[in-house]
């Protein structure tokens, strides 16, 4: 189903305490490999299964098939309707939620260990047999539809949504993956199964696991939920989207007490060789929580906002610089320099040395604690496939943050950080800035 | 669906729901209870699998407790805390927290206050240093009150006055609760917000902040001994205080009349509907009720496949979403509620009446035992997946003591869950479902609204989504 608030899929990749140091490769007798980390002290697994490509792979003119085709993965499958599907769920304790992103479709899923074959049977039926009933169809389309009017109220996915738009041009990033309310009404039981075959294949799928399983109870399971998948999608994958955003500031008129601000510009990809030191700088510059300098200059001296802050946003198919905040209107004008300032201080001057070994031992301590069950572990593993990092990533992750110098911190922002690249986009009534004349 | 305001923004807030813990009459396997001669209780939950713990800290003090005319200012004081003691400068707690690697939040609710860190189990006692010492010196500098006054009011511009299903909340309390303050937003009301002082906060401090009135809880990759050793040197000479305890509040008189209310507001895209009556809530010794409802709440509307109101109302045409929901941790009389989404060719007044029918339907027919069992496996399921996260079991324990129930009751909740019985459905079906004296309150478009239109809103031809997902950046932050 369609869930009334929007959930995500949190894949952080992470790290390592001892025993995710330990993940073993397997290869499924069918040919399918996954990776695992074995730990047997509570009697239930962890399981992802992802397919590349996510909503991105919608046909043209379809958006919102891959969407609406995930969520009713769980609404009736084989020889049981959605109900039926359901209690069937249910009567092993057994949990699955499915979700779709811009990079990949996503099956998060648990189950006991006294009842795991009979589990992996109702996401065979999931994934290979569903049933795509017309009443389930109509009333999923209907909780999509709803959705997608919250979303047109909701200032934050307003902003999202129109940085998203000046950004990426004609590559499915540039649209909600929901679709529009036209695109989903006009979506026939064709199309999602049309959806299902240029997504769900064999060669598009990662499995991780992590809980109380071994590699040789694994491999027949996978085969098992996987198996009846055709071996191709029918369609290649989404080429990578070309950044098209220019500096700026665009301002959308809200009615509301506060500004919405998001904003972005240019960034680089994972596998940059200075990707570290991008990292490193956007913890000092955003990402950091209050230890960061915006936080430290917007909120701790100033008071202008609740929160502010950035990431490198890194898709499949394209990267960003990104950030937000939300300020009252009257002081939102007072926020934005700050932003431009503290951008240009860092291109300019980059970081104390301070403050960059602080960010070290942050980004470094901080890894070891994202392993800390088997849910998370298990996410973190397919989150590494996707993006293409070897197993080991987790025993050098830390040393690559550990390398950067000041001076990497310094090049690498100078590169890349403008405040002349920036794109506002303000959604509110923010006194004192309107539009730029081209808008 | 209470409103916890959080310190920083962007952080997921923990479930507070319901579930269960071991169903064993002593102490669960790795979990450990003592009290301090000060009066600090202290819970310590073992779990070794990974090299990081939890301190939560929560004071038994909330929004519910304080004056009229001074709402907010138990949050407004929670972020106050970080704002440096004798020893520690504005903010450095968090910057220390952070440059070792962990992190660090704070939230308020209406019948507590709490501190938690997230650390490499090794910097234990860093963080015992740090909460302890703010347990008794903070210090909040002339600079910092009104810059953090500003930042509160900006919490609430962004997380209530921009939001219309916050605003609705936000009445919709204070037709619930006539006299109790649970009427009261927990960030407070924005006028009374702007004319509090350091002077409210500092009394606010030095009148319930003692270790006397706190509980500890630890959680992660420790060991009790090492927990109790350790709270003994930092906490144990925090001076306790004789009259920091809560005192008994203001209750709600009876209800008779069922109330109504309904608010427009042109940012709305559909209308819902959230209806609630007044119930118990856990007490100590005295959680059967509770369960009840907490089990009635997941027959109700637990899944929209499977439950009472999911079939009849979604799979039967008339919602687009339902929901049921039951919470008994609080201190006084909570509520249990029902809420719909009507689908868009369905009036508003016919989807009250197809609900109306099918609790009728309900109260006579009474549980589906099938459905029971299956709810009932669905709870020991949790139980197991529970121990996966021991952050989560620090707030079921943290908040379980905190609104003033026993250990014992903490670690019997998932065996009187368990033992709930169809009869106790009914009894319990009967409570909250029979009574008239309901709050039934619509939040809606204006009436000539036209539908939200995605295409409107946006300045541009063309919808978008948010920037590229970071669902696979594998650096990407909480």
């Amino acid at each position: 189903m369609i869930r009334a608030i929007a959930t995500f899929v949190f894949l952080a990749l992470a790290t390592l305490p001892a025993r995710a140091t330990d993940i073993q490769e397997v290869t499924s007798p069918g040919g399918i490999k996954a990776w695992l980390v074995e730990d047997h002290s509570i009697p239930f697994t962890a399981f992802t299964f992802m397919f590349r490509g996510g909503a991105s792979m919608d046909a043209p003119d379809k958006r919102g098939a891959v969407i609406l085709m995930t969520s009713l993965l769980e609404e009736g499958a084989g020889e049981m309707n959605a109900t039926q599907y359901a209690e069937a769920v249910e009567t092993l304790g057994a949990r699955a939620s499915f979700d779709a992103s811009d990079d990949a479709m996503v099956l998060s899923a648990r189950a006991l260990s006294e009842n795991r074959d009979e589990a992996a049977e109702l996401w065979r039926l999931a994934l290979t047999e569903p049933r795509f009933d017309a009443d389930a169809i109509e009333r999923v389309r209907g909780q999509l539809q709803a959705v997608i009017r919250s979303e047109a109220t909701d200032p934050q996915s307003i902003a999202a949504k129109e940085l998203a738009r000046q950004a990426w041009g004609d590559h499915p990033y540039a649209t909600s993956i929901n679709g529009t309310r036209e695109s989903v009404a006009a979506l026939t039981r064709d199309d999602l199964l049309d959806a299902k075959a240029r997504l769900m294949a064999r060669d598009r799928v990662i499995v991780s696991a992590t809980g109380d399983i071994t590699a040789e109870e694994l491999g027949p399971l996978i085969d098992k939920v996987l198996g009846g998948l055709p071996a191709e999608g029918s369609a290649p994958l989404p080429e990578k989207a070309q950044l098209a955003l220019t500096g700026g500031v665009t301002v959308i008129d809200w009615d509301s007490p506060q500004t919405v601000v998001a904003f972005a510009q240019e960034s680089l990809p994972i596998d940059d060789p200075d990707y570290f030191a991008a990292f490193v700088a956007d913890h000092i510059l955003g990402g950091g929580g209050f230890s960061s300098r915006l936080m430290e200059e917007i909120r701790e001296k100033r008071g202008l906002t609740y929160g502010v802050g950035t990431t490198l946003s890194n898709g499949a198919y394209g990267n960003t610089w990104q950030g937000g905040l939300a300020s009252a209107n009257a002081k939102v004008a007072e926020a934005i320099p700050l932003i431009r300032a503290e951008w240009d201080r860092m291109a300019k001057d980059g970081v104390t040395e301070k403050e960059l070994t602080d960010a070290k031992t942050y980004l470094t301590g901080e890894y070891p604690l994202r392993f800390d069950g088997n849910g998370r572990i298990s996410g973190i593993l397919a989150g590494m496939q996707l993006v293409g990092f070897p197993r080991d990533y987790v025993n050098t992750r830390n040393a690559k943050v550990e390398a950067v110098t000041a001076e990497d911190v310094k090049r690498v922002a100078a590169r890349l950080l403008s405040s002349d690249k920036l794109r506002f986009v303000l959604v509110g009534r923010p006194e004192g800035i309107t539009s730029d004349p081209a808008e | 669906m209470r409103f916890i305001p959080f310190r920083t923004p962007g952080l997921a807030a923990l479930s507070l729901a319901v579930s269960g813990l071991p169903a064993l009459a002593e102490m669960p396997a790795g979990i450990s209870h003592f009290k301090l001669n000060n009066g600090l209780e202290a819970v310590v939950i073992e779990d070794h699998r990974a090299p990081v713990v939890v301190q939560m800290l929560w004071y038994k003090i909330g929004s519910a407790d304080e004056a009229p005319g001074k709402s907010g200012i138990a949050h407004y004081l929670e972020h106050l805390m970080f704002k440096g003691t004798d020893k520690l400068g504005p903010g450095e707690l968090s910057k220390t927290v952070t440059a070792n690697g962990g992190m660090d939040n704070a939230f308020t609710s209406y019948d507590f206050t709490t501190y938690f860190q997230r650390i490499a189990s090794d910097r234990l006692p860093l963080i015992f240093d740090m909460e302890s010492d703010r347990m008794a010196n903070l210090k909040i500098g002339e600079d910092d009150w009104q810059a953090e006054r500003e930042v509160v009011l900006e919490e609430r511009a962004q997380r209530t006055d921009s939001d219309p299903s916050a605003l609705f909340g936000e009445e919709r309390n204070a037709v619930q609760y006539y006299n109790h303050p649970y009427r009261r937003p927990v960030i407070g009301w924005r006028a009374e917000m702007e004319q509090l002082t350091r002077e409210d906060a500092i009394d606010w401090y030095q009148s319930h902040y003692a270790p006397n009135n706190a509980v500890l809880v630890v959680a992660g990759d420790v060991s009790a001994d090492e927990v109790r050793k350790l709270a003994e040197q930092y906490y144990g000479p925090v001076a306790p205080k004789d009259d920091a305890l809560r005192q008994p509040r203001p209750q709600e008189p009876q209800q008779v009349a069922a109330r109504r209310m309904s608010r427009e507001d042109p940012r709305v895209p559909q209308p819902t509907m959230i209806r609630s009556v007044l119930a118990p809530e856990r007490n100590p010794g005295d959680q059967k009720s509770a369960a009840a409802l907490t089990v009635l709440a997941a027959l109700l509307g637990g899944s929209p496949q499977t439950s009472v109101l999911g079939q009849k109302l979604v799979l039967g045409g008339k919602a687009l979403f339902v929901d049921a929901w039951y919470d008994g941790l609080t201190v006084d009389q909570t509520t249990f509620a029902l809420s719909l989404a009507p689908t868009p060719d369905i009036s508003n007044e016919d989807a009250e009446k197809a609900l109306d029918a099918a609790l009728q339907d309900f109260l006579r027919d009474g549980p589906d035992e099938a459905q029971l069992e299956r709810v009932k496996t669905q709870i020991r399921a949790a139980e197991v997946y529970k121990q996966d996260s021991a952050h989560g079991r620090a707030y079921d324990y943290g908040q379980g003591l905190a609104i003033g129930l026993g250990i014992e009751d903490v670690n019997d909740w998932s065996s009187i869950l368990a033992e709930v019985t169809p009869d106790d459905i009914r009894t319990a079906a009967k409570l909250v479902l029979e009574n008239p004296a309901t709050v039934t309150a619509w939040l809606v478009p204006p009436p000539d609204a036209p539908p939200a239109d995605p295409e409107a809103a946006v300045s541009a031809p063309g919808p978008a989504t948010s920037t590229a997902d970071p669902v696979d950046n594998p650096e990407a932050s909480e």
